[in-house]
């Protein structure tokens, strides 16, 4: 198993009253996996990202991932543990405006404390891979949404990540250039072995992935595997679940 | 830790954003200047000093006495001309007029007998004058004379009974700058001529020098020591050429220090500008730190890429600086031409260069450290939440030991450039007391204007207004930036102007203006014709009886000097010479504090006569009510009682004593006389100067206004280095308003968009960008105002305790002008926010 979730749950002071915004989830993942986690805003998506990757520390409940409990080790143990293990992409892409592609892309690997003409050679491989070879020496500003897109592809690769988190990687994007980088992160999700885990509200993106996990209220009301009998069995829990919730939203 | 990555991060990032990391730059650029145009300037100025002690003195050794040298010295000075070179100086306060204009002027007479100066050279023009002066009957003198009397060279001065050719001007002369020198311009002739002039018995402000070449260090120190107890009963001054260059070197070294800790407040504003430019460009990267805590960096690692960009720029700043102040060091030496007494060398210094670029990474890093600990707050999130999350504030141990390390340093440096501990202590507290000063003004005034605002104000005026409230304002930052600086610059210009004031007699319509001494006592009456005719008041003549200490209560001043067990008598209070007076009422300037002064009962049969005593002098002498002094008049003894004791305004323009007798006892002294008179107009005062010498040669007449005018150029050169290195810490404040409307561009930006958008006009926008930067300037400006006149009021009063003045419209005028100045900066740097159209500005800041 790849990352295991134990009870976990999160909790916000919103004006001074606690707001839930997750609430146990049990969720595991398997290696080289393609993981959707999908649902409506506020569905508290982005918050188990984060809590999946060490961003924030949990209220309650543990992660692990490959055998490590994140939630027992330090902020910067956690740093350091993504910057061995974990790949991101973001839906604003997120680069470092004051550094070109390549640079963007060196980033992690040099956060990892790599360097040399080894590193750079990665990092050129890997903007070749996403077809920006021409354009390293861009600054963010000087390239378009898709290829900024791809440069964070590259930088998300660059340090061979065993887990890649994508947050809405194509939300910014038209159509036709999303497609594109959902095939980019696919296949190299495929050639580099990686776990991923993506977050959407695109059916059709979901619709790729091999699991389709679906919270509401911040809970897990659907566990859908693509394609397997598995499915009829989350369907009666997400049944008991909205119905929790109904009450419990009518009670507020 | 990952070095590495922080040293390369902080390399790639500093490339870009040159607009705020200039702005960044140039704050710490500006007090580095300062500092290494100053210091170094101070190790050129020394190390000029030392090699130039022996020409400023022009001697080995020179002995000055106020009076002719006493025998005992006279036989000293005259069995050393055996063995070493002697020049003498005889320097007489007198009157020269130009027969061809009539013009009369005070000066002072310089005669000299001997190869005086020994060492350096006496600049003339023509240039052989001074080898030529001793040829027929030439006087040299300063080129300010020509102009008082309107004569040229080769023209022809009255001094005393004689009349000389000018045979050239003075540029340069031994002895060079000093406060004596407002005194009257100096004309130097040969000594044989002293006599004749019929002067010399006379002067009451004469003075005799011998100069000696005794190039023997060893032979001059013995001189000295064997010698020095004879000068010190015969109140001679001896001065070697480097105990001379070391005073001149010591007061040159505290008026640099003092200037350089000017320039160090420039410094400190620059890290006010620092923190704020720091602040704001943290606010800007947020989403890269959290992306690269996301992708993996450390706290540490991220924040030490920062902290390393923040001392990189810092040194690129301080080097800047470094070049810029080794320029300034150049062109200080015009700035102090006129109160340095000698040329002095441009030399850089290495040591000034590397401690200023030091300073300014040190400087650079400290003020960037506090706001660089926000980072903490950021937390990896922030990369994959889009809404705003505020910052945690925290107040944590990191920051106060940032804060602490700040303050340490800064003492620190204070106390380095001061040179000495507790001046170092004193400039870092006083800085920081006015810091925390302007500080609470700055709140106070912010709240007052939010306060007082009125709700039914125009709308441009209140949205301006709202402006300085805006979320993230560096509103206070401002204001502690350019109030700083207004607050030195009118600090400044407040005490000077009372000082000036208080010399400016031409204000009071009867105050004296004309001081004619050396007046003989069959000479008065005559005096007091000529003066009350020309000006039609009556005139104050005061007769002056010079007296020394012989005994008190009976002991001797040697017995007095050598009691180690009573308490101490001050030696100068002891042994110096007084001007005594007679009179039986007291003037408007003192009052009687102990004792009953001797009014309108003359006690001239009476021994111990009575005597009424200033008290900051019977303090120095250790005397009381019943203590009795004997005075040496002219080598007569008179035996006195104090029967009371005054004090005395000294800072009123009128003849102030120590001691005043009663009528009857001094009486047939030998005594001169001084005439205090009020003349109004410069022509009818130059009338009765000519026609006071042409009487009475000997009398020697001073025109206040003409010395005050004198002082008022002193006063100004002096004041002038001072303002030079304010001037830094104004353009640090000019920089901190900058940045500090860089700042607040973006949020202004969308303001001033959305406001077009929903229908505002371009002068709508121009209006409340207006109101804006006007208040903002107002309120810095009267920050800096408030303190200064309270600090003005406090040096005028207790410091130099005179009456104060608040020079209201000329500060009034620098409020505009601070106004003005922001309005300025703040719509240049907002131009193009005005001139772009909405719908590129929404496009460009969406994120």
């Amino acid at each position: 198993m790849m990352i295991v979730t134990r009870n976990l749950e999160q909790t916000y002071s919103s004006g001074g009253r606690p707001l839930t915004v997750l609430n146990s989830i049990e969720l595991s993942i398997e290696r080289e996996s393609f993981t959707a986690i999908v649902g409506p805003s506020g569905s508290g998506k982005t918050t188990l990202l984060g809590l999946l990757a060490g961003l924030d520390r949990p209220s309650a409940g543990s992660v692990s991932i490959d055998g490590t409990d994140l939630t027992a080790l330090t902020e910067d143990e956690r740093a350091r543990f993504r910057a061995r293990n974990i790949g991101f992409v973001f839906q604003q892409f997120q680069l470092i405006p004051t550094l070109t592609a390549l640079e963007n892309v060196l980033v992690p690997l040099e956060l990892a404390g790599e360097h040399g003409a080894h590193t750079r050679a990665r990092a050129e491989e890997l903007l070749a891979r996403v077809g920006l070879a021409d354009r390293s020496h861009h600054y963010p500003a000087q390239l378009s949404g898709g290829e900024q897109q791809r440069v964070a592809l590259a930088r998300a690769f660059a340090n061979n990540p065993k887990l890649l988190f994508a947050d809405e990687p194509t939300g910014n994007l038209d159509a036709e250039t999303g497609q594109r980088i959902i095939e980019m992160i696919i296949g190299l999700n495929q050639e580099q072995h990686t776990t991923l885990v993506l977050v959407t509200h695109d059916a059709e993106l979901a619709a790729r992935a091999h699991r389709v996990v679906r919270l509401a209220g911040g809970r897990i009301v659907a566990d859908t595997m693509n394609g397997t009998a598995s499915t009829v069995a989350a369907a009666a829990g997400v049944l008991a679940n909205s119905v929790n919730d109904a009450t419990r939203e009518s009670a507020r | 830790m990952n070095l590495r990555f922080a040293f390369r991060h902080a390399l790639r990032e500093s490339r870009s954003g040159w607009r705020r990391i200039g702005l960044y730059m140039s704050s710490i650029t500006l007090g580095v200047a300062a500092l290494v145009a100053i210091n170094s300037f101070r190790s050129s100025l020394v190390g000029s000093v030392e090699q130039e002690s022996r020409n400023l003195l022009g001697a080995d050794l020179r002995l000055t006495s106020n009076r002719p040298f006493t025998e005992p010295v006279q036989a000293i000075i005259d069995s050393a001309a055996q063995q070493y070179e002697l020049s003498t100086v005889t320097t007489l306060v007198s009157m020269a007029s130009a027969p061809s204009t009539g013009e009369v002027r005070l000066i002072q007479l310089r005669a000299t007998e001997g190869a005086y100066p020994f060492y350096g050279s006496v600049v003339t023009k023509p240039a052989d004058a001074w080898a030529r002066r001793s040829e027929g009957q030439t006087a040299l003198v300063d080129p300010a004379l020509l102009t008082h009397l309107n004569v040229g060279v080769g023209d022809s001065i009255q001094v005393g009974n004689i009349a000389f050719a000018i045979g050239g001007t003075l540029e340069t002369a031994p002895g060079g700058f000093s406060f004596r020198s407002a005194l009257g311009p100096r004309v130097y002739i040969d000594a044989r001529h002293l006599d004749a002039t019929g002067l010399l018995q006379f002067g009451s402000m004469n003075q005799r020098q011998a100069f000696f070449r005794i190039p023997d260090e060893k032979a001059l120190q013995q001189f000295v020591d064997r010698r020095h107890d004879i000068f010190r009963q015969n109140l001679v001054d001896f001065d070697t050429a480097e105990e001379q260059g070391d005073n001149l070197a010591e007061m040159l070294d505290v008026l640099t220090r003092f200037l350089a800790l000017v320039g160090l407040t420039a410094l400190l504003l620059g890290g006010v500008g620092v923190a704020s430019a720091v602040h704001v460009f943290m606010r800007d990267r947020r989403h890269t730190v959290a992306v690269l805590r996301c992708i993996g960096g450390t706290q540490r690692d991220v924040f030490l890429a920062y902290l390393l960009q923040a001392a990189m720029l810092g040194f690129a700043g301080a080097a800047a600086g470094a070049l810029i102040g080794i320029g300034v060091q150049a062109a200080l030496p015009a700035v102090l031409k006129d109160v340095l007494p000698f040329q002095v060398a441009f030399e850089p210094d290495i040591v000034a260069i590397a401690a200023g670029v030091g300073i300014g990474i040190w400087a650079a890093s400290l003020f960037a450290l506090l706001p660089l600990l926000e980072i903490r707050n950021i937390t990896p999130l922030h990369a994959i939440r889009r809404e705003f999350e505020p910052a945690r504030r925290r107040f944590d141990a990191a920051q106060i030991a940032a804060f602490t390390a700040l303050l340490i340093s800064m003492v620190a440096i204070s106390v380095w450039q001061a040179g000495q501990l507790l001046p170092g202590l004193a400039f870092a507290g006083a800085l920081l007391g006015t810091l925390v000063l302007l500080w609470l003004t700055a709140l106070l005034l912010i709240r007052a204007t939010r306060r007082l605002l009125p709700r039914q104000a125009p709308y441009v005026v209140r949205q301006g207004i709202s402006s300085l409230f805006r979320p993230q304002n560096q509103t206070i930052a401002v204001m502690l930036g350019l109030g700083f600086g207004v607050f030195l610059l009118s600090t400044m210009y407040v005490v000077q102007k009372n000082l000036l004031g208080w010399l400016n007699i031409e204000n009071s319509a009867t105050q004296p203006n004309l001081v004619a001494f050396d007046i003989q006592t069959d000479q008065v009456d005559g005096v007091r014709e000529r003066i009350t005719q020309n000006s039609g008041i009556p005139v104050e003549l005061t007769p002056i009886v010079t007296a020394r200490i012989a005994r008190i209560n009976g002991r001797t001043t040697a017995e007095i000097m050598s009691d180690t067990t009573a308490r101490r008598v001050e030696p100068w209070a002891l042994r110096r010479e007084y001007r005594h007076t007679y009179r039986d009422s007291l003037t408007s300037s003192e009052s009687v504090i102990a004792g009953k002064f001797f009014d309108g009962n003359p006690t001239a049969a009476q021994s111990p006569a009575e005597i009424s005593v200033e008290t900051d002098v019977a303090e120095s002498l250790n005397v009381k009510l019943g203590d009795r002094i004997t005075w040496d008049v002219g080598g007569i003894e008179i035996e006195t009682r104090i029967t009371s004791l005054r004090r005395v305004d000294w800072a009123r323009f009128a003849t102030n004593f120590f001691v005043v007798f009663p009528p009857g006892v001094l009486d047939r002294a030998p005594q001169t006389w001084v005439a205090l008179a009020r003349v109004d107009g410069d022509s009818t005062r130059g009338i009765v100067q000519r026609d006071l010498v042409a009487a009475n040669p000997n009398v020697s007449v001073i025109d206040v206004a003409q010395v005050q005018r004198a002082l008022e150029d002193i006063v100004g050169k002096v004041t002038l280095a001072v303002r030079f290195m304010a001037l830094f810490s104004i353009l640090a404040g000019i920089i901190v308003l900058i940045g500090a409307i860089a700042t607040s561009r973006f949020q202004r930006l969308r303001e001033s968009v959305l406001l077009k958008t929903i229908g505002a006009t371009h002068a709508q926008i121009t209006g409340i960008l207006l109101v804006e930067y006007i208040a903002l300037g107002l309120l810095a400006g009267l920050t800096g105002l408030l303190l200064a006149s309270i600090a003005g009021w406090a040096l005028t009063t207790f410091f130099f305790e005179l009456q104060f003045v608040l020079p209201v419209l000329p500060l009034m005028g620098l409020w505009i002008s601070v106004a003005g100045l922001a309005v300025v900066v703040g719509l240049v740097n907002s131009r193009d926010l005005l001139r772009r159209p909405p719908l590129a500005v929404l496009r460009e800041s969406g994120e």
